[in-house]
């Protein structure tokens, strides 16, 4: 759906993006990551090519929209095809909700029918009528959602589209793309809160100073990184000593004590012989639970 | 080019400037300048109340030479470079819609909002006079505000071509105020020094070409009623070629006056 080759982008001696190649699937949620001034907006413009690429192209639906020779084909129909939520994004103060909704209506040549729909999507029906002067951030940020959902778009770009969202409309946000996945919608979306992402992308793509570390499910990633994974062990304290025994002969790695549980490292390979072993301490063991490295040590792990 | 976008964009700026009362009091300025001019600008010959055509028209274009430029370079020296600040650029370019298209629109938007205020300010006037003016006197007064609101489109048009060159408002302002200077004060002090030091000999042929390179000196010309008046205002040491001053030729100078900056404007946006 999105392709993009050996796309640079140079701003004079800074190298915002430095040779990235992407795939993005037709109707997958794909999460782009990074550090701040790892490229990722930079690379959202190019892919809406609004900036040109200083090399590299970039295809949507096949259709180039940068790369050599600027973009081809009919770039009006690929652009409706598009919904677009900037990071901080900036609206019109003196607008109201609706008619902001009703301005990027026409300009995108939709329908006016779904604008109150869509204000009623995003919690904004009873602000409707006031102007965004008045609007808090969340608020703003929920009225370019409503905005960038005009026309029913096939690809949604959606940098940082969660900040400023209280937790109940986060919530909200992500029930909104789980539906649009439902109809099939390609949608590319960043955001710094990993945890936020880890359950909900398809597969994402992290960056660190203008390039793709690693791309994949996170559960790839965390495989590829070969990260370590944490058991915790409820036992009684009189039988710490019982769980060291068993552990003893596996290759694991820190055991920790705490008041009232085990902690165990182990790799991925011996995950099973560790919970073989524990099976074995019948009684002892009041409870076990499995902790897979976050996306957060996998973030730390490809960006160091 | 799509029509339908570029009606969009100025829709808006149009409207914009119409709701946040913009147009209301500019042209409120126009009405209050040009009523007092009408009745109390004979007042220094000891008389108050409305003399002539001629006499108001002239005292009016002394005027809106310097207030016009200035309202219409306020008006657009931010046009785009506000919007590229802001950070509401990049949603705007991420529709179907061109540079080109969004740069018409925007200039459209503005202009319709200045000639509508300029119109609305000076034609009201027009009405309370009517009733003391004759066809003729009628007809220069119209002409009078058809060619302000040139004088504006000219002025809007580069105030727009300095909104996009400019890094930020703040350096666009700054250019803006030095594009009103330079030709509102110093463009005809310029030339005046250039017959000064050349004494004379200059002033004969080039001069009234040169002052075409001037929108406001186009205007003034426009509203001259004897076109020895033109010889004597700028000093001219010959007559001013009557073919110049032929109102259709300068209308074609100020069309220019209005496409070219636009055209540079959207040949720099482009990129
Ligand atoms: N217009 C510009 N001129 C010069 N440098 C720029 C410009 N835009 C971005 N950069 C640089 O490009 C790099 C990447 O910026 P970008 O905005 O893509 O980062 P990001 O990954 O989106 O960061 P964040 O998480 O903070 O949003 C940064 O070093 C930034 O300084
Ligand atoms: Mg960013």
């Amino acid at each position: 759906m999105i392709v993009a080759r050996g796309v640079h982008k140079h701003y004079g001696a800074i190298h915002a993006v430095d040779g990235v190649d992407l795939d993005v699937r037709a109707g997958e949620l794909f999460g782009l990551i990074g550090h701040n001034g790892a490229g990722k907006s930079t690379m959202f413009k190019m892919m809406l090519g609004l900036i040109p690429v200083t090399a590299g192209e970039i295809r949507i639906d096949g259709a180039m929209v940068a790369g050599h020779g600027g973009a081809n084909g009919d770039f009006r129909a690929v652009r409706r095809k598009i919904g677009y939520l900037p990071e901080n994004v900036v609206l019109y103060d003196n607008l109201t909700g609706l008619e902001t909704l009703q301005f990027f209506a026409r300009l995108k040549g939709v329908s006016q029918a779904d604008n109150h729909a869509l204000l009623e999507r995003v919690g904004l029906t009873h602000a409707a009528r006031r102007r965004v002067r008045e609007y808090s951030k969340g608020m703003r940020q929920r009225l370019g959602f409503a905005q960038a959902l005009l026309g029913k778009p096939r690809i949604l770009f959606l940098d940082e589209p969660t900040t400023g969202l209280d937790p109940e409309a986060i919530r909200g946000f992500y029930a909104i793309l789980r539906r649009l996945k439902g109809e099939g919608v390609t949608m590319v979306i960043t955001s710094h809160i990993l945890a936020e992402i880890q359950e909900r992308v398809d597969r994402l793509a992290i960056m660190a100073a203008g390039k793709v570390q690693a791309c994949g499910t996170v559960q790839a990633l965390r495989e590829q990184m070969d990260l370590p994974l944490w058991f915790s062990v409820r036992v009684a304290p009189e039988d710490f000593e019982a769980v060291r025994a068993a552990l003893g002969h596996l290759p694991v790695g820190a055991i920790e004590a705490h008041d009232d549980h085990i902690a165990v490292q182990c790799r991925r390979e011996a995950k099973m012989a560790v919970i073989a072993a524990l099976a074995t301490l019948d009684g002892k063991v009041r409870d076990l639970g499995v902790h897979e490295p976050s996306l957060e040590d996998v973030f730390f792990g490809f960006s160091d | 080019m799509e029509f339908a976008q570029i009606a969009t964009v100025a829709g808006k700026e149009f409207w914009d400037r119409i709701r946040n009362r913009w147009v209301l009091a500019v042209a409120l300025v126009f009405t209050a300048f040009a009523l007092s001019i009408a009745y109390f600008g004979a007042a220094q010959q000891g008389t108050v109340g409305f003399r002539s055509i001629e006499v108001t028209i002239a005292s009016l274009v002394s005027l809106v030479i310097y207030l016009i430029p200035l309202i219409a370079l306020v008006l657009g020296f931010d046009a785009i470079v506000g919007e590229r600040e802001r950070g509401s650029l990049d949603l705007l370019l991420s529709m179907p819609i061109t540079r080109v298209e969004l740069l018409l629109g925007k200039y459209l938007g503005l202009a319709g909002a200045l000639a509508f205020s300029t119109v609305a300010g000076f034609g009201l006037v027009g009405l309370v006079l009517s009733a003391q003016l004759d066809l003729a006197a009628l007809f220069h007064y119209f002409g009078f505000m058809l060619s302000s609101v040139l004088l504006g489109c000219a002025f809007l048009s580069l105030a727009v071509m300095l909104s996009v060159f400019a890094a930020d408002r703040t350096r666009a302002s700054g250019l803006a105020i030095a594009m009103w200077f330079f030709f509102v004060l110093i463009f005809d002090l310029l030339l005046l020094g250039a017959l000064v030091v050349s004494g004379g000999q200059w002033g004969g042929e080039v001069m009234p070409y040169l002052l075409l390179l001037n929108p406001a000196d186009v205007f003034r010309i426009l509203n001259i009623f004897a076109l020895e008046d033109v010889r004597t205002l700028y000093g001219l040491a010959t007559v001013f070629p009557p073919a110049l001053a032929r109102s259709d030729l300068l209308g074609l100078v100020m069309a220019a006056w209005i496409a070219l900056p636009l055209v540079i404007a959207a040949w720099r946006f482009r990129k």
